[in-house]
């Protein structure tokens, strides 16, 4: 995984722009970090982003996976191969998800408050 | 491709027997299971399919995988299914072990429903796999298979004499973990059980293995030991699953447990590779593995042939 575009979505005048590192995002949706699902695994597995970002995923693998958050604030369809999952994280804290269909595989988005 | 016959004593040589095909018809004698591979059954020698036809297993059909691994799980279904309507004599009863569908989309339930209508045995039991319960709102399994269990998962009923329990373990995993039955389910089989003569054959039927097959793929139900302490003291137990494509069996004490393979593609041996998921085999090779392995029991004398089979 290179480097992320982080950006807010979230009608938050005060989150503008806080890109860490720039990079071009891929594909059509909308800008933000990119879990990428390869080979089993959430790549990264833990992601660190500001409140109002939208994380995408998207599934590599040519076996399915999904993306459930353990306390069930998002959860997606099943991700057959090149599918991509996004989901805006508004609220701060600390969010473990897994694979229902590998639940081996597990993941942790912590979002930090827009505002310091 | 055939093995030598074995003979020995049954209870022992069920112990490391591998029994499989497509399907497995499961026949009842004097009160004891016995799996006897639809191959055999439907085939050559009907005299080695002895018993009562009980019911056919069939499992992880993955309707909707079109990955090189099996560009047609729908053909490979629908073969089984003609060799489940060749049994000279029909069983009661269909038993689906899950993963019906690939990535639970209703155009794969569909499908699904529309090739197993194919079958003469109108009587289908199910119980879903991960990836029948993938949808976001885990919705399309129960809309179509809830309705035995009141939309729970599991349930159980009575059918010539056995007693039937429908469990559900693809709900609710925990991060790192393995398959989940749940305090609830766990405390309604208790009730489910409490009370039946330890005489009655039992069947359970679930997805994931209710042992532990395979810890670092998940392969296995972390909470199932208190659920085969109910078990226990019944005489006969089988307890049958999919999920893992392959044939694996076991037994403790009075019950057995008995994987079975996939209509659909093959699946890596425990730890092999990067994980879980379709073995992608030479084309050619594709239809012997998914039928491979033959079990035929005769009672008299106690012996037990092992032949491949395949669906080629």
């Amino acid at each position: 995984m290179g480097s992320f575009y982080v950006m807010s979505l979230a009608p938050a005048p005060s989150m503008a722009a806080s890109a860490a590192e720039v990079a071009a995002p891929h594909g059509k949706s909308s800008a933000g970090p990119t879990i990428s699902i390869h080979e089993f695994m959430f790549s990264p597995t833990s992601l660190t982003v500001t409140a109002g970002t939208t994380v995408h995923w998207k599934n590599l693998d040519p076996e399915p996976h999904t993306i459930r958050a353990v306390d069930a604030t998002f959860k997606s369809d099943a991700l057959d191969q090149d599918d991509s999952f996004n989901f805006t994280f508004d609220k701060p804290g600390t969010y473990r998800y897994v694979c229902s269909i590998h639940p081996q595989m597990v993941g942790t988005i912590v979002v930090k408050s827009a505002a310091h | 491709m055939s093995r030598p016959t074995v003979d020995r004593g049954r209870r022992d040589a069920l112990k490391c027997l591998a029994y499989g095909g497509a399907g497995t018809l499961f026949t009842l004698s004097a009160g004891v299971l016995t799996p006897v591979d639809l191959a055999v059954a439907a085939g050559k020698d009907p005299a080695k399919a002895t018993g009562t036809p009980l019911f056919v297993q069939i499992s992880d059909s993955h309707i909707g995988f079109d990955k090189p691994a099996n560009p047609d799980v729908n053909g490979t279904l629908t073969k089984t299914i003609a060799l489940v309507n060749a049994l000279p004599q029909q069983p009661a009863m269909i038993i689906h072990t899950g993963d019906i569908t690939h990535l639970s989309k209703p155009a794969e339930f569909d499908t699904a429903a529309s090739l197993m209508s194919q079958l003469k045995v109108t009587e289908l039991h199910t119980t879903p796999g991960e990836h029948d319960v993938a949808d976001a709102d885990v919705k399309e399994y129960f809309s179509r298979f809830g309705k035995p269990s009141k939309n729970k998962g599991y349930y159980s009923f009575d059918s010539k004499g056995v007693h039937f329990v429908s469990l559900i373990n693809v709900l609710n995993f925990k991060p790192n973990g393995l398959g989940a039955l749940g305090t609830e389910q766990i405390e309604w089989l208790e009730k489910d059980l409490k009370g039946r003569s330890a005489s009655t054959p039992i069947v359970v039927f679930t997805h994931m293995p209710l042992w532990t097959v395979y810890a670092p793929w998940g392969w296995g139900t972390g909470d199932a030991d208190q659920a085969m302490g109910y078990l226990k003291r019944f005489g006969s137990v089988t307890v049958i699953n999919g999920h893992i494509h392959q044939i694996v069996q076991k037994e403790e004490g009075n019950i057995t447990f008995h994987t079975a393979r996939s209509t659909a593609y093959p699946q890596p041996k425990p730890g092999e590779g990067s994980g879980p998921g379709p073995l992608k085999v030479p084309p050619e090779q594709l239809p012997t593995m998914l039928g491979a392995r033959t079990l035929t029991l005769k009672h008299h004398p106690n012996s037990i042939s092992v032949t491949d089979t395949s669906l080629a």
